[in-house]
């Protein structure tokens, strides 16, 4: 086994610290340790390794898998078992449905002489998955050493700060240790070390000097930065493999790379276009024209009643109730602006965002915004809901179905434009803030 | 019922469980119409005959169109399945992320259809990628616990199946009530294990432990899964890519950037998502059309009113084809329930040979047809009265006439497809621009006496020459792809207009030289000379009106179309007997598919005659029969009233109402009885209304109620 040295990087003093606080293999260790830090700051990286290479007894759990508690507290006690006795592990299935067992056959297993004498410790990874199980796990977890009086300790990681965490009937408060983020000199120490064996390490080093200074405005998460930096290699590598230029031909090799990494950074990183897709326009297989963004393709289809529908929707989303009758109303005189105001409606309410609207006032709209005379058919009502599920108009308030449902429209301004302009239909002229 | 019992006491009889409908056969409903006991049951046989065929030409289509699509998926799903088997040695493939490959389908807001695509999609895929297909839809995954809950269920299933198929059952399912990922991947690696000694004939790569077939889930609905659920999905199952290759599939009716508003960006970089899209449903339509009524395979047609009603509802209500289908099977079978004379709506020779057979009540019925009476008119005396009272001369004059409707069918087919290669790409598409549309409007009526047609041909004689090349070669190959040869004058002619312009480009070059000679003519002269040179010019244009060899060829081009027009493309009320295949209730049909519930409770309502057929509420517009029912009376009412109705004034005019039918004088108050009952009938009609969603109680004023509904219906 290589020594921890080399195995976790720039992360140093977390280790001292927690070395210093698991002790000696048969020492008591503290009850709970709460690891929070950003995304890919190394919190399981380092917890995992840490306890792999010192050959401690854990378990680790994701308790994004474990959905419910008792899948959670049979999952732990499983892999105890196979700790505790290797030869006949998993033989027999656990049920464990409350806390209460789970301490009770905690004791039971951790009896076991492989155990016994040595500090077990159970990783909770993505804790914050914990609050939204039921409230005593939470405290139960943090206590554990003290309820089942066993030399164990738990260790919680999450993204979250501890504050956010803590429940109000009050609890014992763990040892928190903060993972902070990794700064430049870090990224470029740890995206360097893993360069492929067949450029020289110096080489690599300097690409990924390049690569920083374009993303690292945009991107720190270690993996993405590490994902992006192995898509892009071969381009970079391209001069030297053509023979075009040495590899200390740094120069060159930065004109060649940096225009290539801006756009990734549009595309790709974005997802826009999928990584395997990124590869094959690099590889010069698809015709660039061809691949287009995810968001390119922002053009919907829809029924010729559907487009007003929504137009109608959108139009008694953004605009005041009163001022219906001076856009629909044949003979409504001359109102100005002004004379609407009100203090509260100087906003925009396309700042506000869109407002509901009872299914009535629609129907009204819809009536007064098409030219031929609409029938209240039943197609007309099942649109309005295949809208509600194609999630271009949201039901608001699920209490008063019968008799007054009530959406909000949510598509944007540009969206609505396009489907005007399909059906030609000058919404800006019916829109109050565009008054 | 009896007991042996000799106590006295309770019994519990359970019914008997015999089947006690009895069930009608089908066909027999057909008799149920007064004038419809003619051939009904070969009516029902033949109805059910065409549908069969009508539903497996559609099913076809569907099939042949998906494929394209299908086939792109499989390449990405082998593909991407390929490069998560690919030897782990390799550099790159250790740091990458690990990214789930994701084909997004982008299918359309027609959501009544994809159901039928992704069964077959699902079929395709087992049948070469993978058993492992699971479809989910969001309704059925609220959360995390239902969702796996599916998938595992589901994957079993398929694996079940697999086994089955290759030896017997072997102990795999056990009732789990708590499904979790574990199990899942421990299931996996089982069943993979097992599998892989029996499936030799997959290649396989010697590096893996096993080789495998991936899973692929289908999420049928993309836009209604709540975020949460596919999140945590996502980043556990990408966490454990290696040991369970999944593949996923979104079905995505809107737009991609669906994809970017419920995932963020953290789990959407652990997707690489490729897209695929469908055929647009308006080219499904089109070629729905093509297949089905376009055609003389089937012997039925529609009017061009219910043409109308069927696309109006496609295009302006829900985009569904398999509603469109529907409709179409709709009105065959009430062409085929209303019209005694269907029968003869068959292949020409059953036709011909069903003729001979008809009963004397449906020769009658032929002679009814107007279309035929006026056939008779045009016919000599001496015949009129063969056909009118010999049975036999009828029958043969009808199995002519069906000939010939045939025949017209046949020409009318290719010459509006000739006359909408012509038309469908001129400027503003005067004639509208797909098929279906040039339909409806030579269905209607004559077409040549429309002002939209003398405007393309206007436009036609304007053409350059590619144009009308590849126009004409477009009709060429119309007439080439079609089996009969009824036309083959016509063909003929186009391939020798072809001919001709060919042979115009040799031709051209003599003409550049006279119109050379002709420039030649302006010379250096001062102004007035030069404008008294151009109006010469002009002028001598105007007298000889010389046409180049290629505008007189033009010419003839247009005049051999509206030829064609003025021959074939005759209105089918033309033609006799052409209610014997042409479907024209256009009202029943609206009535069945574009049902309008809130006008039928305001008729019901307003003026109960229409339902109750009683004579005595006959009324005129506008007054209140007051023997009509209370709801009535109190609807009619209320009509007259603003937002809030005073519940007092309300009853005192339902009273009003319902008094002046009791005694005649009106002035003598009512006894304290009779005013209680009107109370009380007034206090139902109003809950009536209630329940019906018309008013509802409110806050807002003491013995006020409030109206929901305005305007007439």
């Amino acid at each position: 086994m290589p020594p921890l040295e080399s195995m976790v990087l720039c992360r140093e003093s977390q280790v001292a610290t927690l070395q210093s606080l698991f002790g000696e293999r048969h020492h008591f260790s503290f009850p709970s340790i709460f690891i929070y830090g950003h995304t890919a700051s190394g919190k399981t990286y380092v917890t995992q390794t840490l306890l792999k290479t010192l050959e401690l007894p854990h378990v680790f759990v994701n308790c994004v898998e474990c959905f419910t508690l008792r899948l959670l507290l049979e999952h732990i006690l499983s892999r105890l078992r196979v700790l505790g006795s290797p030869e006949d592990g998993s033989c027999a299935e656990v049920t464990c449905d409350t806390f209460n067992d789970f301490v009770r056959l905690f004791k039971q297993i951790t009896k076991a002489e492989s155990l016994k004498d040595q500090t077990v410790y159970i990783v909770l990874d993505k804790a914050e998955y914990l609050r939204d199980m039921e409230a005593n796990v939470l405290p139960g977890f943090l206590r554990l050493q003290e309820l089942t009086d066993r030399n164990v300790t738990v260790i919680l990681l999450s993204e979250i700060v501890w504050e956010k965490f803590r429940p109000n009937t009050g609890c014992f408060e763990p040892f928190v240790l903060y993972f902070p983020d990794y700064s430049i000199g870090n990224l470029q120490k740890i995206l360097s070390h893993d360069h492929p064996p067949e450029y020289s390490a110096d080489f690599y080093a300097a690409y990924i000097n390049i690569l920083l200074g374009v993303f690292y405005t945009v991107c720190r998460d270690l993996n993405e930065l590490r994902h992006l930096a192995v898509l892009n290699f071969p381009k970079y590598c391209e001069p030297v493999v053509k023979g075009e230029a040495s590899e200390r031909d740094t120069r060159k090799l930065w004109r060649n790379i940096e225009p290539h990494l801006k756009k990734a950074m549009q595309a790709v990183y974005l997802r826009e276009v999928s990584s395997s897709q990124w590869e094959k326009l690099q590889n010069g297989d698809t015709d660039p024209g061809q691949v287009k963004g995810l968001s390119a393709y922002n053009h919907v289809e829809l029924p010729y009643y559907s487009k007003f529908i929504l137009i109608a929707a959108y139009l008694a989303s953004y605009n005041p109730a009163r001022t219906d009758k001076r856009f629909f109303l044949k003979h409504h005189g001359k109102i100005k602006k002004t004379n609407f105001l009100k203090k509260h409606e100087k906003t925009s309410n396309h700042l506000l965002g869109p407002k509901p609207f009872p299914l009535d006032r629609l129907l009204a709209i819809l009536y007064s915004i098409v030219d031929s005379r609409v029938a209240p058919t039943a197609n007309i009502f099942s649109q309005i809901t295949s809208l509600v599920t194609l999630q271009l108009l949201s039901l608001v308030g699920h209490d008063d179905q019968l008799d007054g449902p009530k959406y909000k429209c949510a598509v944007s301004l540009d969206f609505i434009r396009a489907i005007a302009r399909t059906v030609n239909f000058d919404i800006i002229k019916y829109l109050y803030d565009f008054l | 019922m009896a007991t042996s019992s000799v106590s006295k006491g309770c019994f519990v009889f359970k019914p008997n469980y015999k089947k006690r409908k009895i069930s009608v056969p089908i066909e027999d409903y057909f008799d149920t119409k007064k004038n419809a006991s003619e051939d009904s049951k070969l009516r029902f046989e033949t109805y059910q005959l065409m549908w069969q065929q009508m539903k497996s030409e559609t099913e076809r289509l569907q099939e042949e169109l998906n494929k394209n699509l299908f086939d792109s998926l499989i390449e990405f799903l082998q593909k991407s399945h390929c490069g998560l088997q690919k030897s782990s040695r390799d550099w790159g493939f250790q740091i990458k992320l690990r990214e789930i490959p994701t084909a997004a389908v982008v299918l359309g807001v027609n959501v009544t259809d994809h159901d039928s695509i992704f069964r077959s999609l699902t079929e395709v895929l087992q049948n070469t990628v993978t058993p492992y297909v699971v479809s989910l839809q969001a309704k059925d995954c609220p959360d995390m616990k239902h969702f796996l809950q599916k998938l595992v269920s589901q994957l079993m299933n398929c694996c079940e199946d697999v086994k089955s198929n290759e030896e017997g059952s072997v102990h795999v399912t056990q009732k789990r009530t708590h499904y979790s990922m574990d199990l899942l991947f421990d299931w996996y690696k089982t069943v993979t294990q097992k599998a892989e000694p029996k499936l030799p004939s997959k290649k396989r790569t010697s590096s893996h432990q096993w080789q495998c077939s991936p899973v692929v889930l289908v999420l049928k609905d993309m836009e209604s899964f709540t975020t949460k659920v596919l999140q945590d999905f996502i980043t556990v199952s990408s966490q454990h890519l290696h040991e369970f290759p999944l593949i996923l599939i979104f079905g995505i009716a809107t737009s991609p950037v669906i994809i970017h508003r419920l995932l963020p960006h953290a789990i959407s970089s652990l997707l690489c998502i490729e897209l695929f899209q469908t055929l647009s449903c308006k080219e499904h339509l089109s070629s729905v059309l093509d297949k089905v009524l376009l055609t003389t395979q089937f012997p039925f047609k529609i009017s061009e009113k219910v043409l109308q009603v069927l696309t109006n509802i496609f295009l302006y209500h829900d985009f569904s084809i398999q509603n469109f289908i529907k409709g179409l099977q709709l009105s065959l079978l009430e062409h085929f329930y209303s019209q005694p004379l269907s029968v003869l709506c068959c292949d020409l020779p059953e036709a011909k040979k069903r003729i001979n057979f008809l009963s004397a009540n449906q020769c009658e019925n032929i002679l009814r047809l107007p279309s035929f009476q006026r056939h008779v008119e045009k016919q000599t005396p001496e015949k009129q009265v063969a056909l009118l009272t010999n049975e036999r001369s009828l029958k043969e004059e009808a199995q002519s006439l069906l000939e010939n409707l045939h025949t017209y069918h046949v020409n009318y087919f290719l010459a509006l497809k000739c006359l909408h290669n012509f038309t469908s790409s001129l400027p503003k598409y005067p004639l509208g621009r797909q098929i279906r549309e040039l339909y409806c409007a030579c269905l209607e009526r004559n077409i040549r006496h429309s002002k939209e047609y003398a405007s393309a041909l206007q436009l036609l004689r304007m053409l350059a020459k590619d144009e009308l090349m590849t126009m004409l070669q477009k009709c060429s190959s119309v007439f080439k792809s079609s089996s009969e040869n009824q036309l083959d004058n016509t063909a003929k002619k186009i391939e020798e207009f072809l001919a001709q312009f060919e042979s115009l480009d040799a031709d051209v070059k003599e003409e550049e030289d006279s119109s050379g000679s002709q420039a030649k003519g302006l010379q250096k002269t001062d102004l007035y000379h030069l404008q008294k040179s151009l109006l010469e010019m002009k002028e001598l244009r105007r007298t000889n009106k010389k046409q180049t060899r290629f505008e007189a060829l033009r010419e003839k081009v247009v005049d051999f179309i509206d030829c064609l027009v003025r021959d074939y493309l005759l209105p089918p009320e033309t033609q006799p007997l052409h209610e014997v295949v042409y479907f024209s209730a256009a009202n029943t049909l609206r009535e069945h598919l574009n049902a309008a519930p809130r006008i039928a409770l305001h008729t019901a309502l307003n003026n109960p005659y229409y339902y109750l057929k009683n004579e005595a509420l006959k009324s005129e517009e506008g007054c209140i029969p007051n023997i009509a029912p209370d709801i009535c009376i109190a609807y009619k009412l209320h009509l007259e009233c603003s937002r809030l109705i005073n519940l007092v004034d309300w009853s005192e005019a339902f009273a009003t109402v319902v008094t002046a039918a009791e005694n005649i004088d009106a002035k003598s108050t009512p006894s304290e009885e009779m005013s209680e009952i009107i109370h009380a009938r007034f206090i139902r009609a109003v809950s009536e209304l209630e329940l019906l969603g018309f008013i509802k109680p409110t806050k807002q004023k003491t013995d006020h109620v409030a109206r929901l509904t305005w305007g007439g219906c």
